[in-house]
């Protein structure tokens, strides 16, 4: 996709800008004139993924002291895998290692556990030099601010990890998956992009595997495929809601599949 | 002061304001202005006001209408709003045909190009669509049921468009989004293809049009809260142009003249040949025009319309076939708001249209009273009345009844540390002033 902004991920804000070796550019310090663009929030969200600061989240992807313009033409590295609530961060740090060169993040809401989740990544980098350079976590509420991260067919790999269930019939659009937000969730991810879900709550299974069995975008990913998918292995094992189900005893309940371009009968 | 002074109302008082629309046939055989839960028409053909009729055995307007359009054909038209009702007019004989049932309040509609469906969006962000085709007879048809064909997640829409070749359905909302879905063959089962989200604005998308130089090359503009209007390559996403108002307002207007800081854009109407853009922005008694240059991808300053003090349109709207901008200034459900006092005040602009000749004669300009189409007549049916003092004088009230409209309908009720200091020092001057 092009884009009129300049694709890549420097310069959202002001000192990355100029850290990046490059004249800080107005457009920016505009946007920045109203203190919080999304004022209902209480966290910074970028006005569109041109904004989204990639530098400040995977240091050693972006080196500040880039030579002048004549390397733009190599494509900054852009996020690939996103876990959406992910709460403490176990998955991020299982599939780091797997995917050595992929940039993922995750996604949280909640400020004290995000909080947790960078302490934890910084820690794990400095312990491990060379590791963990690839994964990062954002403030946000994924379920309005989707498109303001990820353009357009980025994302590869898409994780629902135990999320809430919200049993109540009322609350069920509060859901993180619903036909709706799934158009959401297709828009950003490619062609052929795989989406995780999991839970331990069988009637959240069965209403995540109907969304995504429903909707025109996506497609059941078959069983083979599943078993030899080493990913799959983790969203069992990786994360502290699913330890905690594992110790329990608890059953898992997932629903795996692809997304796939629209056929118009 | 005036800004905040107006906040205060807001907060004492539970009804919601609700500004006057303008919506002009696009063949330019009628106009139609809504106030309060009032629908007025005028035949532009006949120069008669229209009486409406309804046999489609739905309940008449009980809230305030919040949102008018024409189909692209002409031949059909909605009113929706605060009443959660729908309802479809047909256009020749100004009948209702069908009114359908919303769950919850409805913020925005549009007609599908071909008039076969309905989209209206609810205070959720879910967008319905209904099936209109089975009633080509003009037979009121049992209520099928809506279903819904997207959503923005917890949001309100503010406006909504199909694209000119009717491939796209474009929704705005106040999370400062302009989603752009494809419409598909089949839209009963939903439309889950987004093909681009326009993102830019840094406060609420308050409306959105799309224009166009050729049959198969058109743009979107958009206005938002952020006193920007904005030009879209809408099939990527890609914002080509932005003109900030606020900053060409603040080089025209003597300081003392902009008390109101916000200049939030209220409404936006493309000319019906693409090349102009007139702008109403909150706090300004005028329109802007700015010419939209779609083969350079710019947009820029042409002139402002001033008109009287008070005047400070709500809604915009023009036709196809005339070169008329329609302007209109109203609010409903103010506090102590007689419905006798239903007022609105009418302004028409000829030639809004761009002309490279620039002489005084096909300049864009406001027309007199008496200059206005059919007159009297027309302005006495869609104003609700002639009487310029007491128009005036419900103006002024409208006028700070407005921004909070504006505010209500479409800013957060999150105020900034900031702001609420502002209200708390505003709160003296209000017992001063009522
Ligand atoms: C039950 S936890 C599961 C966490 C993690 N995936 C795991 O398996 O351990 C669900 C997480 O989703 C987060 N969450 C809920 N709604 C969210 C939203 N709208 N945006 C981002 N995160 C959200 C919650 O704060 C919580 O940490």
């Amino acid at each position: 996709m092009t884009s009129t902004n300049g694709a890549g991920g420097g310069g959202g804000r002001q000192h990355q800008a100029s850290a990046a070796g490059k004249l800080p550019r107005k457009r920016f310090y505009r946007a920045r004139a109203h203190s919080n663009p999304l004022s209902d929030s209480h966290f910074p969200v970028p006005v569109s993924p041109d904004e989204f600061d990639l530098s400040q989240h995977y240091p050693r992807y972006f080196p500040g002291d880039k030579a002048g313009d004549g390397e733009e033409a190599a494509l900054p590295p852009r996020i690939r895998f996103a876990d959406v609530g992910c709460g403490f961060g176990g998955l991020l740090v299982g599939l780091s290692p797997l995917f050595p060169d992929t940039l993922m993040i995750g996604m949280e809401l909640r400020d004290k556990v995000t909080e947790y989740v960078k302490e934890r990544i910084l820690a794990l980098r400095a312990s491990n030099p060379g590791q963990y350079d690839n994964i990062s976590v954002v403030r946000t509420n994924s379920m309005k601010y989707i498109p303001n991260y990820f353009r357009k067919a980025q994302l590869t790999k898409m994780f629902f990890l135990f999320p809430d269930p919200h049993f109540k019939e009322k609350n069920h659009r509060r859901r993180v998956i619903s036909m709706q937000l799934l158009d959401e969730y297709a828009y950003v991810m490619e062609v052929g992009g795989i989406i995780y879900t999991i839970t331990d709550v069988e009637e959240l299974g069965d209403w995540m595997r109907s969304c995504l069995e429903k909707h025109p975008l996506f497609e059941a990913l078959p069983e083979e495929e599943i078993k030899a998918d080493p990913v799959v292995k983790l969203l069992s094992t990786a994360t502290e809601e699913s330890q905690k189900v594992a110790r329990n005893g608890g059953q898992t309940f997932h629903a795996i599949f692809r997304r796939i371009s629209l056929q118009e009968e | 002061m005036e800004d905040t002074t107006v906040e205060e109302a807001e907060v004492s008082s539970a009804v919601e304001f609700a500004p006057a629309l303008i919506a002009a046939h696009p063949h330019g055989n009628s106009v139609a202005v809504a106030i309060g839960l009032e629908l007025r028409v005028f035949d532009l053909r006949s120069g008669c006001p229209v009486s409406l009729s309804d046999d489609s055995g739905g309940r008449s307007h009980s809230g305030s209408i919040r949102a008018i359009c024409f189909s692209v054909s002409g031949a059909l038209f909605a009113s929706t709003g605060d009443d959660k009702l729908v309802k479809v007019w047909k256009t020749d004989s100004w009948r209702c045909i069908r009114t359908i049932s919303s769950e919850k309040r409805v913020s925005a509609v549009a007609f599908s190009n071909n008039d076969l469906y309905i989209t209206y969006a609810d205070k959720f962000g879910v967008i319905w669509l209904v099936n209109l085709e089975e009633d080509g007879s003009g037979h009121v048809s049992v209520d099928i049921k809506p279903v819904s064909i997207l959503g923005h997640y917890c949001s309100i829409i503010t406006s909504m468009k199909f694209s000119p070749d009717g491939r796209f359905i474009a929704t705005a909302d106040r999370d400062f989004k302009i989603r752009v879905t494809l419409f598909p063959k089949n839209p009963l089962k939903g439309a889950h293809e987004i093909q681009s989200f326009c993102l830019g604005h840094t406060d609420f998308v308050s409306c959105i049009a799309f224009t166009s130089i050729s049959e198969n090359q058109s743009f979107l503009v958009s206005g938002g809260g952020d006193s920007t209007v904005r030009l879209w390559d809408y099939i990527n996403g890609c914002l080509l142009d932005t003109f900030e108002v606020r900053d060409k307002m603040g080089e025209l207007l003597e300081p003392n003249d902009q008390d109101d800081s916000s200049q939030a854009i209220a409404d936006i109407c493309p000319s019906n040949d693409g090349s102009l853009i007139a702008v109403a922005i909150q706090g300004f008694s005028g329109v802007m025009l700015l010419a939209c240059d779609l083969a350079g991808k710019k947009l820029s300053f042409r002139k402002v319309i001033t008109m009287e003090k008070s005047y400070i349109p709500t809604s915009l709207a023009s036709s196809f076939s005339s070169e008329l901008l329609w302007t209109v200034m109203g609010a409903s459900n103010m506090p102590s708001q007689a419905s006798s006092q239903l007022l609105t005040r009418l302004r028409i602009i000829r030639c809004f249209q761009n002309d490279t000749v620039s002489s005084s004669d096909n300049d864009p300009a406001t027309l007199e009273d008496s200059e206005v189409p059919h007159g009297e007549k027309l302005l006495m049916a869609l104003q609700g009345s002639l009487d310029i003092a007491k128009q005036e004088e419900v103006l002024a009230s409208v006028l700070s009844a407005l921004k909070v409209s504006m505010h209500k309908m479409l800013v957060k009720k999150h105020y900034s540390e900031e702001r609420r200091e502002q209200r708390k020092r505003g709160r003296n001057d209000k017992k001063i002033k009522s």
